[in-house]
This record gives C-alpha cells, structure tokens and sequence, in this order.
C-alpha cells in the first residue's frame, strides 16, 4: 500500500483546507477512501452516528500535482483509512502560508498520514512542519460497509435557501425542541417546524424552485402542493448546517417521506452527500 | 519600598506579571538595589520565572526606607494581576502606577492613576516571607540558543495550544527541531498527532550545541515568556544541558531581564523510537503544596536561602559557582533528596548556595502522573504554622 501526493498550488490549497474544515465539522472520525482518481470522505451509517451518513468526492486532479497510489491489492486498488478528522484540519491549518504541501502514508512507529509543509518564510530560511496523523488501515472484509449509498427516488427534491439563514433559524430552534420537521413540496415551498406542548414554531420558505425530476411519471402524479415530510434529530441538521462555512454551489434537497432526508451539495468541484434518518 | 512607573512602562510591567501569572500562583516581590524583582514558582516546584527590573525601568524607585532593611513579601498572583487584569485598558487609561509597601499598614499599595483624574487603589494583603530564590547559572549550561522571539513564536504556532509538553533539539544538517511530546499510555487507544517544526539554523543568532542533543520541557509554562519576549521584540536565549537538568529561558534589555528556568525530562532521545517517560517512582513525601509551605519538612528544602549579605553585587540572579564534584543525578530514577553531596568549598568565595537537584518530579499533567516529591525553593518563615 503506497500513497504519496503533493499540492503546491496556494488556491487547491486553501480549497482542500476547507474541505477539510468542513468534514472535522460534520464527522469526529471518518473515513477516508483512496482510489487512482478520488478521494472520498466516508461517514458511515451506525447507531453511535445516529444513523446519520455522509459522502463526500472530490477528484484528486483537481488537487495534486503529483498523486501516486497503489491499493491493497491490483484488483482492489483502493485505500480506506480511518482517522481523527480534527487532526487533518488542524495539520492543513498550517499550511496558510506554504510554498508545497506532501501527503503520504507512512509508518513511523504506528501508520501514519504524514502532512509535510514547507513554509515560506520571510528570510531565506526554510521552514518545514511535519504533522504525523495516526491512522487505522480499514481491512478489506468492511469495504462493503462504505460504498456509496444509493439514494432512493425521493417524494420531493427542492432547492435548499441560503445555508447560512437556515442555521440561524435551526441554532434558534434547537432551544425549544429536540425534534424538528422538515418539509418541502414541488412547489418551491420549505418548512421548518418545531413543536412542543407550549408552542409550534413554524420558519417558511418559498420561490425555492424545485431541480427536475428524474422520473417524469412521478412527478406529474404527485400534487405540488403536497408536503413531504421527515422528522429528524434537530441536532444532526444543526451539524450538518455548521459545517457549511461558505454557501455552496449548489445544495439540493431530497425529501423521503418519513424515511430519510438527503442534502446533497457541490462546493464548487466537490460533492458532499449528507443523509439524515427520520426520528424513530 | 516605594516605585513609581509611568507611560508605557506600566504596560510592560502588566504584561510580565500575566507572564508570570502561567507559571505559579504567588508572586514574590522583592526590591533589591539593583531593581524590583519579581518571582514566582509553580505548585511542583518544576518551574520558577523571575523578572527583574532596574531602576531606570522606574520614573522613581526606592527600594527601602532608608534607614529600614527591604521587606519582602508575597502576594496572591490572582490579587496582583487583577490590578493589570485587562491590558488593553492599561495601556488606554493608565498614566502611572505607583506600588508601595508599608510594613505598618501590611498592605501593598498599588495605585492606578488614569486619566480623567480617576485613580484605582488596590490594597493587596502580603505575607512577608523569606526570598525566593532558585540557584542556576546560565553559563554553565553547554548548549545556548538564542533567536529573536518573533522565530519562536514562529516555531510553536503548529502546535496545538493545549500541548503540555514539547522536546527540543538539533536534527541532522544543524536544524533546530521541536517536536510534540506525548506521553507513552499503554492503554490509549487513540493516537494523538504528533507535530514537528523544523527550522533553519541561519535563524538563529546564536547555536552552541551538537546534532544529537534535545531537551523536553513543558511548551505551556514556555509560552508565558515567549508571549513577553515577542510583545517586547527581544531576542531569548535557551540555556540547556542534559536531559533532566532544568533549562533557562532569558531574555534582556536595558531596563529589564527574565529567567524562566523550567524542569526538563530526564530521559528523552529526540532519535529513538519512543520517548520515555521521565516520573521518578513516588516518593512517600509531601503532596505538592499549594499556598501551604506550612507542611514541609525541612528536609526537603533545596535551596539555601539567600540573605542579604551573600547578595553578589551582579544584577543578575545571583548564581552560584558549584564546585565541579557536585553532580545531580541526570540518570533516570528517584530524584534523590538525600543532600548527600556537599559542594566543596573554597576558600575566599562566599558561602556557596547548594545547588540540589532544582527540579524534578513529573512535569507531566497531574491526571496522569502521580505528585512526585518537591524539593522547595523557598522556606516559608519560621512564624507560619
């Protein structure tokens, strides 16, 4: 198993600094996944997670000027490695002023992801911060376990409003109640609803727009005005909407009816599919 | 005692007297001829951090009534800094500061005359007390580096601010290194990152030391007067020996120096696979006292207590030139407390001041290793109960 890669760009830099910001947000441990032409941050779907899952792409071209990887094996050629998100974010916070960044496995004493920046400095000196990330390699027989999920055809797919005043609304929110609706119809509409014994509190959002559907029939058949509706751990939304320092691309959502809802955003060249199971 | 600071000045005594608020909980003030001292000792009695300043840091200093021997004493470090609490008003309000101590009314009077006339009294309750001092001379130390504090402050920004302890040394091709200090757990699962700086030796001013050598001390305690040196653009100096024997952090201008002499880990090889950890096995002594010196055995006393006729006309610490046979033990085991080697004395020199094993004990976090046994710096006076 080898992996080596290098970033000497200051803007892929600072972008793969932010993704990594964001998946220290989103998840305390994942994993991450690396094949010849992605890397994949991996949150699997467990009971410890609250059911809650997430998948992240992005494409390592993008990134690297130099990626080199061989896998477990020819036929495997992939890596899964767990690790401690925070130390990847915390490790590429120092690379702020680098003049190249290196990645690479190692095994120093336990394995390792070893984050290598060399600094520029003011005088001519060099600087180099060395980061060893300790890591857990994912044996092969769990491999199953952190496939990208399918998502099922959703009731409603709608257009998410700015990420940012959604937090402010659900930070707010979380005060009141542990458990919040989400719900969006085919017709551009969104709510956010809490309620308890005292109070319902309800945000609305409207002029949404919906992204086409996939299947025609499906669509045509449902009721625009119809609510699909989940009911969710207002925590994990709040998690979720935290992690997203900066409005996406683009941010979809995906409404199962009483089953799952499904965040799916693109931050500029890179995918991030967040799924958040209803209350049970 | 009787001193008086004005315009900048008194933002810079603010500043140390937070330095100093990181390593212990006392501040001892002591105004000497050569200026006003300022010293304080960690509950472990692994650290000790001394400023002091001259008297042209003062628009007036007077260090005794004439006529009455100095007083010294020692004040709550959270009374005192509560007087420099927010340094960004100081720096805004603050026209002078005027620190007296009255034996007659045993209090220390700090006041605060800012501007629109308003004047802030503080009045601190003291004990006196005998004077703090820890024995150590940088020259004796075989290692010296020394670069301007902003490269330092450079050099620990990798590391997370909640990193207890930091190794320090010289990798191949004459590159100073720091590298993060973990402590070995047979029972963590979880690994924590380990972080290295590596920095050129054209940074630094001075480099007196081998490839090879390296030093582990606590990163937190050296902030403190890292924070200062880099506020007041000073160079700091690193003075260390072989692992165990403590290190000095100095720094110095015209109108002020500081010494943080800290503990260092007795076995630690910046090369070999695992750093070992130092805590010498326990010793059935007294727990690390806190305010309390009442406890402590004579015994355990490590420092010889300075009285004013040995004071040494320098304006530095006043060190002491053991004699060569006197050694503590830098192996790893039990920090002896035994005062089992006496310096030799030679004839002409003054009483020389028994330089023990200054430090030791874990200066690993107290959840993790058990109190080891102190040697005191100071001994409290006689009267306390």
């Amino acid at each position: 198993m080898k992996f080596r890669a290098k970033i000497v760009d200051t803007a892929c830099l600072n972008h793969f600094t932010r993704v990594s910001n964001m998946i220290a947000k989103l998840a305390k441990t994942c994993t991450l996944r690396i094949s010849p032409d992605k890397l994949n941050f991996i949150l699997s779907d467990k009971v410890a997670n609250g059911g809650v899952s997430m998948w992240c792409e992005l494409e390592q071209e993008n990134f690297f000027s130099e990626f080199q990887m061989e896998g477990v094996s020819a036929e495997n050629n992939e890596i899964y490695l767990e690790l401690t998100s925070e130390n990847l974010s915390r490790a590429l916070k120092t690379a702020q002023n680098a003049r190249a960044l290196k990645i690479k496995l190692t095994n120093k004493h336990f394995p390792c992801l070893t984050v290598s920046i060399e600094l520029l400095s003011v005088s001519n000196s060099s600087r180099v911060v060395t980061h060893d990330i300790p890591i857990r390699v994912i044996p092969r027989k769990l491999w199953k376990d952190l496939q990208e999920p399918t998502v099922p055809d959703a009731d409603v797919s709608i257009y998410l409003p700015v990420l940012k005043t959604m937090k402010s609304i659900v930070e707010k929110m979380k005060n009141i109640s542990n458990h919040l609706i989400i719900e969006a119809n085919l017709n551009g509409e969104l709510n956010l609803k809490i309620e308890t014994e005292l109070v319902c509190v309800t945000t609305h959002f409207k002029d949404l727009g919906n992204p086409p559907s996939a299947s025609e029939d499906a669509s045509q058949a449902r009721n625009p005005e119809q609510m699909a509706e989940v009911r969710i751990d207002i925590r994990r939304l709040l998690q979720f909407l935290a992690g997203q320092q900066v409005n996406p691309t683009k941010a979809v959502c995906n409404i199962m009816s009483n089953k799952i809802v499904h965040f799916d955003l693109l931050h500029e060249d890179v995918s991030l599919q967040y799924f958040i199971p209803a209350f049970s | 005692m009787k001193c008086l600071v004005t315009g900048g000045n008194v933002k810079v005594l603010g500043k140390a007297v937070h330095s100093l608020s990181r390593i212990g909980d006392e501040l001892y003030l002591e105004p000497l001829e050569d200026g006003l001292s300022l010293r304080t000792v960690n509950s472990s009695r692994s650290a000790y951090a001394c400023f002091l300043f001259a008297p042209l840091f003062f628009q007036q200093y007077q260090a005794a009534t004439p006529g009455q021997e100095a007083l010294r004493c020692k004040i709550l470090m959270k009374s005192f800094l509560a007087v420099f609490r927010s340094l960004a008003m100081v720096e805004k309000t603050v026209e002078r500061c005027c620190i007296s101590l009255n034996g007659r009314n045993s209090r220390l009077v700090v006041q605060l005359h800012c501007r629109y006339g308003v004047r802030k009294t503080h009045n601190l309750s003291f004990q006196e007390c005998e004077s703090l001092q820890a024995v150590f001379d940088p020259a004796l130390c075989s290692h010296v580096l020394r670069a301007p504090a902003r490269v330092l402050g450079e050099a620990v920004q990798p590391f997370p601010p909640t990193l207890a302890e930091v190794t320090l040394g010289i990798g191949s091709g004459r590159r100073v290194i720091l590298r993060s200090y973990q402590e070995e757990e047979a029972d963590r699962t979880v690994k924590a990152m380990v972080t290295e700086m590596s920095i050129g030796e054209e940074d630094f001013q001075q480099l007196q030391a081998q490839e090879g050598v390296a030093i582990t001390f606590c990163l937190k305690e050296f902030r403190g007067l890292l924070t200062f040196a880099e506020s007041a653009n000073l160079s700091l100096s690193i003075h260390f020996d072989v692992p165990g024997r403590p290190a000095i952090f100095a720094i110095k201008d015209s109108l002020l120096d500081g010494h943080f002499v800290l503990a260092t880990m007795s076995e630690s090889d910046l090369r070999s696979p695992e750093l070992h950890r130092l805590a010498p096995p326990l010793q059935a002594h007294s727990t690390p006292h806190l305010d309390d010196f009442a406890n402590d055995d004579i015994d355990s006393y490590m420092i010889a207590m300075e009285t004013t006729a040995d004071i040494e006309g320098s304006r530095a610490v006043p060190s002491v030139s053991f004699s060569p046979g006197h050694q503590p033990p830098a192996s790893p085991g039990p920090y002896s407390e035994d005062n089992d080697t006496e310096p030799s004395i030679e004839p002409g020199t003054p009483p020389p001041k028994k330089f023990r094993s200054l430090f030791f004990g874990s200066i690993l976090a107290p959840a993790h290793s058990p109190p080891g046994p102190s040697p005191v710096l100071a001994e409290d006076s006689e009267g306390e109960g």
